[in-house]
């Protein structure tokens, strides 16, 4: 499997990415449960693999105003993981999760907001992180989240980038969170080369 | 008013004026815009990385700064624009999260900045503007009549270098 490239990923591999998308979705949305007290529906998750021209139109448009959070991954997987969602989600989440307050500004999160938004990235990415060294029985150390609020196509560079040494395709997994609100989140896992290959042997591929 | 082109990640596109070219939501990525003020043909590469040679799969070639940059002034000469008269602006190469500072990997967009002014210094086109580096994404419109590279980012006003 050392010799993976992304631009051929067939079907089997691909199963086996959306079953890891939804495991760590369902986790999360677990999580996300917990964290609100309230009961989280998920949709099952979509996957996609966009080519680098795509990547911004697939969460509405590269100028959408998105919160991302951010964390590098060490142990046995190398690389990143980013999970966003539209600001407008994100002010839902942050409001929800500090009682119901109304945000302070509809354009901006203040510092306390930002530290709770970057609290349910860890937990939600910490979710997602947790399904996959279970099922791959591999060690997994997340960094502390890094928060950013910019154009979806420029958070998106970051992964993108990320998956533009290894090929000309990016995998991006989409899920809607449903309570009385829907989110629409999506994460972006980015193994180096050589962990994509071990995550793959792990689950027997 | 002309039609504006829209340049995509990974990807470059030339114009001819009144026509402009744009991309979107730019972030450690770098948008060179050049322009051939005589013949006001111009053209914009969104590039993604600095190095083709660093990479195994590098079919794409406007994904690099070296091989994007020489592919765009191809393909700008092979629309009447003459290399000596050629001029650069560029943009981008955000930072875009704390973290990306850690590794080497991650201070791409600095890295993106360096090998595209060390490209245009090879091909002889100078660099009369740049708005590149900090943290923050941007959008931008080349208009290869003015040569106005008009710069777009959340929260800030809109710069015209």
């Amino acid at each position: 499997m050392a010799n993976l490239d992304l631009n051929n990923v067939d079907g089997m591999y691909f199963d086996v990415l959306r079953e890891i998308g939804n495991i760590g979705a369902g986790n999360a949305a677990t999580s996300l449960a917990q964290l609100l007290n309230t009961k989280v529906d998920i949709s099952v998750p979509k996957i996609d693999l966009l080519e680098f021209s795509q990547v911004g139109e697939a969460m509405g448009g590269e100028e959408l105003l998105v919160a991302g959070i951010y964390l590098r991954i060490e142990g046995d997987l190398n690389g990143s993981i980013m999970f966003l969602m539209a600001e407008k989600s994100a002010h839902d989440l942050v409001s929800r999760l500090m009682g119901g307050m109304p945000p302070e500004n509809e354009d901006s999160f203040s510092e306390m907001e930002m530290s709770a938004l970057k609290e349910i990235g860890n937990i939600i990415t910490g979710a997602y992180l947790n399904s996959l060294s279970t099922l791959t029985n591999m060690k997994i150390i997340p960094s502390i989240p890094d928060l950013c609020v910019d154009m979806a196509g420029a958070l998106l560079s970051v992964p993108a980038i990320e998956f533009g040494e290894m090929g000309d395709k990016m995998l991006m997994i989409e899920t809607t969170f449903t309570d009385f609100s829907t989110i629409d989140g999506y994460f972006v896992l980015v193994p180096d080369l050589p962990s994509y290959g071990k995550m793959l042997s792990a689950l027997g591929m | 008013m002309g039609e504006m082109i829209k340049v995509g990640m990974a990807d470059l596109k030339i114009c001819l004026s009144p026509n402009s070219v744009t991309t979107l939501g730019l972030g450690s990525c770098v948008g060179v815009a050049i322009r051939d003020p005589q013949t006001k043909v111009g053209g914009l590469a969104h590039v993604m990385l600095p190095d083709s040679t660093s990479v195994n799969n590098n079919g794409n070639i406007a994904k690099f700064a070296d091989t994007a940059l020489v592919e765009l002034v191809k393909q700008m000469e092979k629309a009447g624009a003459v290399r000596r008269r050629m001029v650069a602006k560029i943009a981008g190469g955000a930072q875009m999260f704390k973290l990306q500072s850690q590794s080497d990997l991650m201070r791409v967009g600095d890295r993106n900045v360096q090998a595209v002014k060390k490209k245009l210094k090879e091909l002889g086109i100078p660099i009369l503007a740049e708005d590149t580096g900090e943290n923050y994404g941007r959008t931008v419109e080349f208009y290869p009549e003015s040569g106005d590279y008009i710069i777009k980012s959340v929260g800030k006003p809109v710069r015209t270098i």
